[in-house]
């Protein structure tokens, strides 16, 4: 499938969004970025609900605006998947009907098997008489989510579906996104501004700022760019994409592989060969110039200094490669002075911890 | 007890209400419709010709009326031209005359009931294929099938208390423009008390049950709130 290509100016009194994107044709691409910085405009353009001015938008080889030819499709005649902050389910109509109304209204209905699959997929099946106003919050939202997806969209857009929702419901709906993400075959493109669902489900993540795209690219280039502010952040972290490859039973441990190099998790109730993907706080990464030999840390791999940056609170915000993967390290400027820490320096990185994101 | 000439009166009220209703859920629901969404600069202009019967004296409407509709008038040219004759001391030009006085009392509650679903649901609908007419229909009017219910009753029961409009443009002509309200005054003229008494305790009756309903059943209704 040809990838996504979105262009749009557009301007309102102190606002202006002027974004220019090739963004892949599978996979959850996250636009991220504070309130204020238009990802939520630049969803709503993608979706017609909002006209800007000069716009090209081509999704699966279809033209969806050209400004420059007067093309705009109204959203009605999309053929997309668009979840709503809140779940904006239809009130005077139960569930099932709310999943009919979409349905209804296409030309050609998707077979009952594919259906079905989706309510399973998401834990509805049993709601299906109920009218919105007696469902929890988490329940609509999955509601309007399988609303969506019923529909068998050439593109899935979600405008921050977790916000509205309390920290439980967010951990009921996560596992759901999860699974979807490695069922679905059309791109998704997932609003927020959470650092827990940009580690979980991304793969291509925009950073949005004011307007404008700041950074573009793969989740774990991004995530460990010393220029931007995830690197800054206190809660920053590194993703890696892991291989299960064996249980040590006797300590209740798992080992997983990310290309040369190999890791010790606590156990993972999973088969070998179960592809996983791993987060590393920066806080839990500590930095030696030799091996470490007398340590109860077990992860200790060999890398190499990319680079560092300082912040004001006498941090040291270290870039490392550890094989093909990136890495962050937040220790603390006197620690990176006592090192003498240098650009493409060999050295060994300890890993107090990680958590395991699927 | 009522007489033959006041059960025609009652009759003849009933027809004017229920037709006059009938165009003003026509006329005004388009027009309460772009009321509740435009951003035209006309919109204030609009909005006050359509509330100026709520403030107006029935007699100052019933008199352009007369003289709009009358042989002279545009109007009345008009329809004379059309071979319709003219409309005043007519049913159709009391018809007309009860749409217009009663239009804000069916316009208002329909702009404040699609004013309060706001973006949230139009929008879901177009994300679920349904062209704007199709939402209007399958989406906003059940969403507001209480406005709906409240402009309607409020429209008729508006209409049928009317006097003055009437008297105007109506006149006092049996079976064609003499309504109950018309025709208790006739009482009350002749000094029929018992008469009047009867058609009068009709009118409380039915309005006291109709508001009596629009304020305790019609709560019970679901109502937009629940969406978010």
């Amino acid at each position: 499938m040809p990838p996504i290509t979105a262009r749009f100016q557009l301007a309102y009194n102190k606002f202006s969004l002027d974004v220019d994107l090739q963004l892949p044709s599978t996979g959850i691409t996250i636009l991220f970025g504070s309130s204020g910085s238009g990802k939520t405009t630049l969803l709503r353009c993608i979706a017609g609900l909002e006209q800007a001015p000069i716009g090209f938008l081509e999704i699966n080889g279809s033209v969806w605006q050209d400004s420059e030819h007067k093309v705009f499709l109204p959203t009605y005649q999309r053929n997309l998947g668009y979840v709503f902050q809140e779940a904006n389910l239809f009130p005077h109509l139960s569930v099932e009907d709310n999943l009919q109304f979409g349905l209804k209204r296409l030309d050609k209905r998707p077979n009952k098997a594919d259906l079905k699959n989706l309510l399973e997929l998401l834990g509805i099946e049993h709601l299906l008489k109920r009218k919105p106003d007696r469902l929890s919050g988490g329940e609509k939202q999955r509601v309007a989510i399988a609303r969506a997806l019923a529909l068998n969209p050439d593109i899935l857009l979600m405008d921050e579906p977790l916000a509205a929702l309390d920290f439980k419901r967010k951990q009921e709906i996560l596992p759901f996104l999860t699974r979807l993400h490695q069922q679905l075959e059309i791109p998704v493109l997932y609003v927020t501004h959470s650092h827990q669902e940009v580690a979980q489900l991304t793969d291509t993540l925009v950073l949005l700022e004011e307007g404008k795209v700041l950074a573009s690219g793969s989740l774990s280039e991004t995530l460990s760019r010393l220029d931007l502010p995830f690197a800054q952040d206190k809660e920053a972290s590194t993703v890696w994409q892991a291989t299960l490859i064996a249980h040590e039973a006797d300590y209740y441990l798992t080992r997983v592989t990310i290309t040369d190099e190999s890791l010790s998790l606590p156990f993972i109730d999973a088969a070998l060969g179960t592809s996983l993907r791993i987060q590393i706080y920066a806080r839990d990464v500590s930095i030696a110039l030799e091996k470490p030999k007398a340590t109860s840390i077990l992860n200790i791999l060999p890398a190499i200094i990319n680079d560092f940056t300082h912040d004001s609170y006498g941090q040291c915000i270290v870039q490392l490669r550890v094989g093909t993967q990136s890495l962050l390290a937040h220790i603390t400027r006197k620690s990176a002075l006592l090192l003498g820490l240098k650009r493409d320096m060999p050295v060994y990185v300890q890993i107090k911890g990680t958590s395991l994101l699927n | 007890m009522l007489t033959p000439a006041d059960l025609d009166a009652l009759l003849l009220t009933f027809k004017v209400a229920s037709l006059a209703t009938l165009f003003m859920l026509l006329i005004g629901t388009p027009l309460a419709w772009w009321l509740a969404r435009t951003n035209s600069i006309f919109k204030g202009f609009i909005n006050a010709i359509v509330s100026l019967t709520l403030v107006l004296p029935p007699t100052v409407l019933g008199f352009y009326l007369l003289v709009l509709m009358g042989p002279a008038g545009v109007i009345g040219k008009l329809t004379n031209e059309l071979g319709l004759g003219t409309l005043p001391f007519t049913f159709p030009g009391l018809v007309i005359a009860s749409v217009l006085y009663s239009m804000p009392f069916v316009v208002q509650p329909l702009q404040a009931a699609f004013t309060s679903i706001g973006e949230q649901p139009l929008e879901a609908a177009a994300t679920l294929g349904a062209s704007p007419l199709d939402t209007f229909f399958s989406v906003v009017v059940p969403l507001t099938k209480p406005g709906f219910l409240t402009a309607s009753i409020l429209g008729f029961t508006h209409t049928v208390g009317e006097f003055g409009v009437v008297l105007m443009i109506g006149g006092n002509i049996p079976d064609k423009t003499r309504v109950v309200s018309v025709q208790i005054y006739n009482h009350v003229e002749a000094l029929e008390y018992s008469e009047a008494h009867w058609l009068a305790g009709c009118l409380l009756a039915f309005s006291f049950a109709v508001l009596f309903i629009l304020y305790t059943v019609l709560k019970t209704q679901p109502n937009v709130q629940q969406l978010k």
